[in-house]
């Protein structure tokens, strides 16, 4: 903790002195700015990415999870009587919350991405299906299963668990797939900036040489780089980070006929959460170039 | 082979006799190895407070190498170094850090923040010890070593003897102890290396240690006419007494 309040200390009151005795310009400069920049930008289309993978997964999971499916096979002389039986085992089934039988229209609108618009459902031999909406205890599956056989043979429930489950999981990767890819963009922009610090003690060595023999200790001439690194990273992040989010919302927002990528993007507060890129670029900058920094110092002399 | 060595203080009519616990820079059975050879071998002196010697030597004696064992830029590979009573081997970082500031070390190619004023190059010794550099002080200081007209000046336009005397100024702001300067008159013209010499020689009076390699003989023979200087050989790795023969 103590090294933790160190640390915070040398971030936030780093000696404006220290800062000035190492050179403005320098190759170094720019690929910090750069890299914090572009690192940041990419790591606000996968916060966005993982965010819109999440709010799929919680979707799919509570939607699907809550609905269910029964789908009979009659004779069509007998449709009528099975739909009949399975509404009234639902209607006293505990756990189930409505029921109802789909519609002609219904069943020939899911149909016509298959068979087109005009497919005569009422002549044609296709299950007919109920749909059922469980309470938020649920309902006994395996129960429901066993009464179905018994008083309407044809009728099979589908609790939707079987597609389901993998669909949650895909979302659930994807999400995961989000945050590794922010990982792994603070991880690399953290290399990029320990060989741009470790470039520019290596350039200013004759600084380093000076201050070590006017008797500056190792952690003077660290804050001087730290300081010069960590704004830069801060700075290259903002602008990365406001270069993303103005990508974000440019992309087409989410509607009803869209799909996933259309609801690529924040949300309510969750336009707050690309604005703590910059200061978290701007601490990896801090921990990479004190980390080099130091070990350099003592390569050095 | 050790060498007891004695120095002046005051206006150089005193002359004090090194002992054991008041020596500033203390060599005991010294040797440095660069890994192709022994450079020095069984150095063992004491440089009294406000002792002033000259160190000479062939070029590659090994008189940069001591004046950096002097202010523990490198470390004995045999023997003891003490700096102001405390072994270097047993200081950390830091602590060399602090010990440097008690001693101004001058270079034949001196050093500087090219980016950076005169003044603030002078003044860099206090800026690391977080230190305000008084204003009236500098531009005393800047007066005293004549460059008081270039303190807005960078350094890549300085002359040679400017730089030497800009380095000088940037070794005595903090007041240091002890003063080494390696060659400090080797890119300078005879008239440039006597004032040179000559604000040494007020340091010294001012009971500053000074301790300055050089092969310049006619140097060396201006300074003790002018201060009871100690002349220092390095020969054959190790450092004797210089006699009559300068």
């Amino acid at each position: 903790m103590t090294r933790f309040r160190t640390l915070l200390s040398d971030l936030m009151h780093a000696d404006r002195h220290a800062d000035r005795v190492v050179p403005p310009t320098g190759h170094t400069a720019w690929l910090t700015l750069f890299t914090a920049g572009a690192m940041t930008f990419l790591a606000v289309f996968a916060l966005a990415l993982s965010l819109a993978s999440g709010r799929l997964a919680d979707r799919w999971a509570d939607a699907l999870a809550r609905t269910a499916t029964i789908r009979i096979a009659a004779p069509p002389d007998q449709m009528e009587v099975q739909i009949r039986a399975v509404l009234d085992v639902l209607a006293t089934t505990p756990g189930v919350a409505s029921a109802r039988a789909l519609t002609d229209d219904e069943q020939r609108a899911l149909l016509e991405p298959w068979f087109g618009p005009d497919l005569p459902v009422e002549s044609l031999p296709v299950p007919r299906l109920v749909e059922l909406i469980e309470e938020d205890d649920g309902y006994d599956a395996e129960g429901l299963r066993q009464r179905l056989a018994a008083e309407a043979p044809g009728a099979v429930l589908d609790d939707h668990t079987r597609w389901r489950r993998p669909l949650v999981i895909a979302a659930g990767r994807l999400r995961l797939l989000g945050w590794a890819s922010i990982l792994l963009i603070g991880g690399t922009m953290a290399a990029m900036i320990t060989l741009a610090a470790n470039a520019s003690l290596a350039a200013n060595a004759q600084v380093i040489k000076v201050l070590r023999l006017v008797g500056a200790r190792d952690a003077y001439i660290v804050r001087a780089f730290v300081r010069r690194f960590t704004l830069r990273a801060l700075a290259g992040a903002a602008a990365g980070a406001l270069a993303g989010m103005i990508g974000v919302a440019l992309l087409p927002s989410a509607d009803a006929a869209g799909g996933f990528l259309t609801g690529l993007g924040f949300t309510g507060a969750g336009w707050l959460l690309p604005l703590l890129l910059p200061p978290l670029a701007a601490l990896v900058a801090f921990l990479a170039t004190r980390t080099a920094a130091f070990r350099k110092l003592k390569e050095l002399t | 082979m050790r060498i007891e060595s004695g120095g002046v203080l005051g206006n150089g009519v005193r002359h004090v006799r090194a002992s054991e616990g008041c020596a500033v820079i203390a060599f005991d059975n010294v040797a440095y190895n660069y890994g192709g050879g022994e450079l020095l071998s069984e150095i063992s002196l004491r440089l009294a407070p406000g002792s002033f010697h000259f160190l000479t030597g062939p070029s590659g004696a090994g008189k940069t190498t001591f004046l950096k064992l002097c202010y523990a830029e490198l470390l004995p590979t045999a023997g003891r170094v003490a700096l102001f009573d405390r072994d270097v081997r047993g200081l950390s970082r830091d602590d060399i850090a602090h010990t440097r500031r008690r001693i101004g070390v001058v270079h034949q190619d001196c050093q500087f923040l090219d980016h950076l004023p005169l003044a603030t190059n002078v003044t860099l010794p206090l800026t690391v010890s977080n230190r305000e550099p008084d204003v009236r002080d500098l531009t005393d200081l800047l007066q005293w070593v004549g460059l008081a007209d270039l303190a807005d000046a960078l350094p890549p336009s300085l002359s040679g003897g400017e730089r030497q005397r800009a380095a000088l100024a940037r070794a005595v702001i903090m007041s240091p102890d002890v003063i080494l300067a390696d060659e400090p008159t080797g890119n300078l013209d005879w008239e440039m290396s006597l004032r040179l010499l000559t604000l040494l020689v007020e340091l010294n009076r001012m009971g500053k240690t000074i301790l300055v390699a050089t092969h310049d003989l006619n140097l060396i023979r201006q300074a003790k006419a002018q201060v009871a200087a100690r002349v220092l050989r390095i020969r054959n790795r190790r450092i004797q007494l210089a006699g009559a023969d300068l």
